[in-house]
């Protein structure tokens, strides 16, 4: 009946089904606007990057250059640019792969346990992604100090580890908890203890998960900008954007170079998009989502 | 996406969650020991990077220190009665809640429509979204330095096209780098709030359009009275992550135009910054964080408020 009904009205009105294109039209319309917002900025940013610093000022703007040059690139990549890479993928790896560790292990416990301990956990977790980072900055900095962390890439490690917390348990906990229950009395009748049912039961199954909780908390240290700013003063602890920041600051007549400097930095996230872009668009808004 | 989505329903359903009384429960009690332990390295860090500098802040809005100094002094009610009298963070606090009003005002409707827009039609979908998310990938260090480079009044884009009305003096000019501000803002996060609209959209059931058809309403009024009210909890947590979001605003703005000109942009966030780490006044920086952290709380509790009482958990993340 449904069925019939469903198929007689796609098929029989076309008034109708044209009708229902005008919200395309106008969401159309704001889509193609859209793009060219956002597309016109990057367009203009990869095309400059590629010309020679003394043509920037003399040729159109939007015209690719005649003859591209990566001199811009090269110039960037003579600035210790592999240094400040090498500290973003160290600080990155070393956040995301512990917070995930830990979270996992915290919404498992949360999930299949039921002290009171675990359920004020739960509620202090939940409580802490309330926790703004930014306006923890100056006791986190005085902490930082007293444990004689200051100026180490530990010191940006540690509080994105904690600040990756909350949300990590969240949308971690709420997949263990669609593991159908038969799964975990049967690890439970087969004598394995929490710990490896755990490992060898829940963690495979929610790996989808664990990869959408990795992919939003790297991006987010991975353009993370507060911390190192604050934490460190060394030229060679600078990570990525910090290291775009003070390049900016002395090549700022030469565009070309800073605008490379944007790609290059930004290219380790774009070859990962192209990878795996389902994962990474659903780790984005990981549990913001209804 | 799908999987993300897919969790809500099925946690307050019944199923999986709920154990059999009795014999379990027993199992359970025992069990409990060995797996509670699993929780203690999370809540212990957080507790220690998380609330412990949260509790810090209120404490150390009532000390002196210089950040040079070893340790901060006890100072009483000072910083906040300075603070809360200095016409400097009156702006920076004006600034803030225009910015966001501002920016909400402008992301909210092209995140709603692009949220519906690639969430429907399947041809164009899978394109442009590739190119929509693009943003999304970048430092906000990146996408400003970027701006401030198109934008710039001698070099940039807009002064070599030779377009007067687009060669004015964007980050210079105190009453037009709010414009920019706002809209750097926008280009950075309207494909993350449009994410979120395409997820709340595709979740709508297909059935309510089908039967609104057979009753004759029209396109425009199926918008309004179904794709509106059944995104009722996705605007509000757009709306709450938005918002608080303006609150903390900080790496765009700073890298942008670092409060300039002038105090023009100096935003809460920004002002809590050059008082602590540029004027080494961390006392009333911390006032500023507070209020920072409470009027964030505040307006998130009001938006939830606004979704009403069956507002589900994940509208805790806004928080």
């Amino acid at each position: 009946m449904a069925t019939a009904t469903d198929s007689s009205t796609r098929g029989a009105t076309t008034s109708r089904s044209r009708s229902s294109k005008r919200p395309n039209w106008v969401g159309g319309l704001m889509g193609w606007v859209w793009l060219g917002v956002i597309v016109v900025p990057i367009y203009w940013i990869v095309i400059t990057s590629l010309k020679p610093s003394s043509e920037y000022f003399t040729t159109n703007p939007l015209l690719p250059s005649a003859s591209p040059t990566f001199d811009a690139y090269q110039l960037v990549l003579e600035n210790d640019f592999a240094r400040y890479f090498i500290n973003s993928v160290l600080v990155t790896l070393g956040a995301v792969v512990p917070a995930v560790l830990i979270s996992f292990m915290a919404a498992f416990a949360i999930v299949r346990g039921k002290s009171r301990f675990l359920r004020l956990s739960s509620g202090f977790l939940l409580m802490g992604l309330a926790v703004p980072l930014q306006a923890t900055i100056i006791p986190l900095y005085l902490m930082i100090i007293r444990l004689q962390l200051y100026n180490s890439l530990l010191a940006v490690i540690l509080p994105s580890i904690a600040f990756a917390i909350p949300l990590a348990v969240l949308v971690l906990g709420n997949f263990i908890r669609d593991v159908p229950n038969e799964l975990f009395e049967s690890m439970r009748l087969d004598g394995t203890s929490e710990w490896g049912t755990a490992w060898r039961l829940a963690f495979p199954l929610v790996r989808p998960a664990i990869v959408t909780v990795s992919i939003y908390t790297g991006l987010q240290v991975w353009n993370g900008f507060l911390l190192p700013l604050i934490f460190t003063d060394r030229q060679e602890l600078r990570v990525l954007p910090l290291a775009l920041w003070t390049f900016q600051g002395q090549y700022s007549v030469n565009v070309p170079a800073v605008l490379a400097a944007v790609v290059l930095s930004t290219l380790p996230i774009v070859v990962f998009y192209v990878i795996g872009r389902r994962q990474l668009v659903s780790g984005l808004t990981a549990g913001f989502s209804k | 996406m799908a999987t993300t989505t897919g969790t809500a329903p099925a946690r307050t359903g019944p199923g999986a969650a709920a154990p059999a009384p009795g014999r379990t429960s027993e199992h359970r009690s025992t069990k409990t020991g060995s797996v509670a332990w699993m929780a203690i390295p999370a809540v212990a860090f957080f507790a220690f990077f998380g609330a412990v500098p949260l509790v810090g802040v209120f404490v150390l809005s009532f000390m002196q220190w210089d950040g040079l100094s070893p340790s901060p002094t006890w100072l009483g009610l000072g910083n906040w009665t300075s603070i809360l009298t200095d016409p400097v963070m009156w702006r920076a606090m004006g600034l803030t809640f225009g910015i966001m009003i501002f920016s909400w005002l402008v992301q909210t409707p092209i995140s709603l429509l692009l949220g519906v827009f690639t969430a429907g039609t399947q041809k164009y979908r899978a394109v442009l979204a590739v190119l929509y998310f693009l943003p999304l990938l970048m430092s906000a260090a990146a996408i400003s330095i970027a701006f401030k480079a198109l934008l710039d009044p001698n070099f940039g884009l807009a002064a070599s096209l030779g377009v007067p009305w687009l060669a004015l003096n964007w980050l210079g000019d105190p009453t037009l780098v709010l414009f920019v501000v706002i809209f750097v803002l926008s280009w950075m996060y309207v494909p993350f709030h449009s994410l979120l609209y395409q997820g709340g959209v595709q979740q709508i059931p297909k059935q309510m359009y089908e039967a609104a058809s057979i009753d004759g309403a029209g396109t425009v009024r199926q918008f309004f009275s179904i794709t509106l009210p059944q995104l009722k909890y996705t605007i509000i947590t757009s709306s709450t992550l938005m918002v608080v979001g303006s609150m903390t605003a900080f790496d765009l703005i700073f890298v942008l135009t670092g409060g300039g000109p002038g105090n023009s942009t100096r935003v809460l966030a920004l002002d809590m910054y050059l008082r602590a780490f540029r004027a080494n006044q961390m006392g009333p920086g911390s006032v500023i964080a507070c209020l920072i952290v409470l009027i964030g709380l505040g307006l998130a509790l009001f938006l939830r408020r606004l979704g009403g009482k069956d507002a589900n958990s994940s509208q805790m993340e806004g928080l």
